[in-house]
């Protein structure tokens, strides 16, 4: 079902919505509603207020802290100038693009193996790749350090395109199943009767009419990616090969004098890029979140 | 050749195997692997840079005896019973006030689900700012409207410390529940509604028997991945008190890091995150049947 048609359904629900008075309205919807968006979005105001704010005003206690007196870029010329932060942007942006893109061709061949080759043991396959989405990777971290120290992996990028997959690929073969399910199996039929191979009914036939399955499974896994902490933190020790979140905690943060200035600058900067990709493709990002949920 | 990929083209069995092995060899190596050896570790004395000696279950006896790892335990169970139970009720209720009719509903919803998409590293940094013992606004706000007279070391007691990576995890969990329920929600007909109504239900009547019957196995599906990925939870810990003050918030999760990696005792801190394979099995199984039992009561196939 599409989220389009969901909520429009939802529209529906409030048939008798007319029998309810406005003051009631309010106490029970508009005024809840309104807390919890207060309370969900503030961290990020305080977060865009600290980043342009002047050191001095930080600290005082006089001032107002809601409000800004006089607006400064010297957090971001830092961030940007003095230290390996564009660097972090770089390896992060790498990293997430190339596993997930590895991740989807993956995903893409198991997914249609497991949901239409139908070959023997599919079934218990498709379990075991549920299974593995929920191993969590604070149990995996420890043997994936030896592995990729013996492998020779430690401290590259490398370490962290070839481990992210780990939970990428059965999160985005467990919701392309989904969608390859809902393609009608008489469109492969009547392609496999005038002669097409698989290869030409998955890439001609299958994966147009999945791509808003594609975009979902792309945009969560890219998300999922550029948010990583622990095998980032674990497996890169150099400055130069390190994430936004891991640079930010572990390099930003020097003795006991906390910059909030910069600090709050590289916050904000590093959730921008996602932020943004999740503002442009909304509904794609919810059918994967919800998608991979409900099945 | 040709007449080899013509066969190969025919048997499913064959072209299944094929397509299933990038996939498959990814998640053997760096997932299956990784599992057996984690547990194989658990079981030895490795430290970083020497392979172990199997040592039996030393490590799991010496965890026992040791007052912090049995504190991490308590914090993990607390930090995971609490911040679950908060994250459901508070994302019911957000469900519940985004099913309802309501101007720019996309965009709020939308809005909503913000705090889930940022990187949760650098929201904590954004919470570590606001529970500061000097500045935090918090404190600032609380102290002008005359409630307090000292600002609130947020970070530095250890129940006020507990209690805050919970809110801090709450935040960020409320929207991901919230969302998923809201798609639940949507499915139930609104013609159940009209019917209970015309039976003269009350609204609690038709939540307690229409909605929530009808939402409980989306419920328990959402609930163990919350529940799983609050047990195992890592960087919020990590970024706002690396397990202070007195290890009050030291996981299970953050303790194995602390002792693995800082620490070097690969197979204590192994030891501890195979401790933690068994509660998450126990989660798994629980919504597993739950769900089973209800829908043999909805008269659904066993």
């Amino acid at each position: 079902m599409s989220a389009a048609a969901g909520a429009e359904k939802a529209t529906d629900t409030q048939g008798m919505g007319y029998l309810e008075s406005l003051p009631r309205r309010w106490v029970t919807l508009y005024i809840p509603l309104g807390v919890f968006l207060f309370v969900l979005l503030f961290p990020f105001y305080w977060m865009a207020m600290t980043a342009f704010k002047p050191n001095e005003e930080l600290v005082s206690r006089a001032a107002n802290p809601f409000w800004i007196e006089s607006p400064t870029l010297a957090h971001f010329h830092k961030l940007l100038f003095q230290t390996a932060y564009p660097q972090w942007m770089w390896n992060t942006i790498l990293v997430s693009v190339v596993s997930t893109i590895a991740s989807i061709v993956a995903s893409v061949l198991a997914a249609y193996a497991i949901e239409r080759l139908r070959f023997r043991g599919s079934k218990p396959t498709g379990l075991a790749i549920f299974l593995a989405y929920l191993v969590p990777p604070s149990i995996l971290f420890i043997p994936l350090a030896t592995i990729v120290f013996n492998l020779g992996l430690f401290d590259t990028r490398w370490a962290l395109i070839l481990t992210y997959p780990t939970f990428l690929v059965p999160f985005c073969t467990w919701l392309l199943m989904g969608y390859f399910r809902s393609i009608p199996f008489e469109l492969e039929e009547c392609a496999l009767i005038d002669g097409a191979s698989r290869w030409q009914i998955l890439t001609k036939i299958v994966l147009p009419l999945a791509v808003p399955g594609l975009i979902s499974a792309g945009i969560f896994a890219f998300t999922l990616s550029w948010n990583e902490f622990i095998y980032a933190l674990t497996f890169i020790s150099s400055s130069e090969v390190k994430t936004v979140p891991v640079g930010v905690v572990t390099e930003l943060v020097e003795g006991d004098v906390y910059h909030w200035g910069s600090l709050m600058a590289g916050a904000l900067l590093g959730s921008l890029p996602v932020a943004i990709l999740y503002s442009f493709f909304v509904e794609h990002y919810v059918a994967g979140m919800t998608g991979a949920v409900k099945e | 050749m040709n007449a080899f990929l013509e066969r190969l083209q025919n048997n499913r069995n064959a072209l299944g195997l094929l397509f299933m092995l990038p996939a498959g060899a990814l998640l053997l190596v760096f997932l299956t692997y990784p599992l057996a050896l984690g547990t194989w570790l658990g079981f030895t004395d490795a430290k970083i840079g020497r392979p172990g000696q199997w040592v039996g279950l030393e490590n799991f006896a010496f965890l026992f005896g040791d007052s912090v790892a049995r504190l991490s335990l308590f914090n993990t169970i607390f930090y995971t019973a609490v911040a679950s139970v908060l994250k459901f009720a508070l994302g019911l209720w957000l469900a519940l006030l985004l099913n309802r009719h309501l101007p720019f509903k996309a965009f709020i919803r939308a809005i909503v689900l913000l705090p889930f998409i940022v990187p949760t590293a650098l929201s904590a940094i954004a919470f570590w700012w606001l529970y500061d013992a000097q500045f935090s606004v918090l404190s600032w706000t609380l102290q002008r409207l005359g409630l307090i007279d000292r600002y609130i070391d947020f970070l530095g007691d250890p129940w006020l410390a507990r209690g805050s990576v919970i809110a801090a995890n709450v935040w960020r969990g409320v929207p991901f529940v919230a969302i998923c329920l809201l798609a639940g929600l949507q499915t139930i007909s609104p013609s159940l509604y009209e019917a209970a109504a015309l039976d003269g239900a009350s609204d609690w009547q038709k939540f307690r028997h229409v909605t929530l019957p009808l939402l409980t196995p989306i419920i328990a599906v959402v609930m163990t991945f919350s529940v799983l990925f609050t047990f195992t939870d890592f960087q919020l810990i990590y970024v706002l008190t690396r397990g202070g003050p007195l290890n009050a918030t030291h996981l299970m999760a953050t303790l194995s890091f602390q002792r693995a990696i800082p620490g070097g005792s690969l197979g204590e801190g192994a030891a501890l995150a195979t401790a933690m394979v068994p509660f998450l099995l126990a989660a798994i199984l629980f919504s597993y049947f739950g769900l089973q039992r209800r829908a043999w009561q909805q008269g659904g196939k066993d």
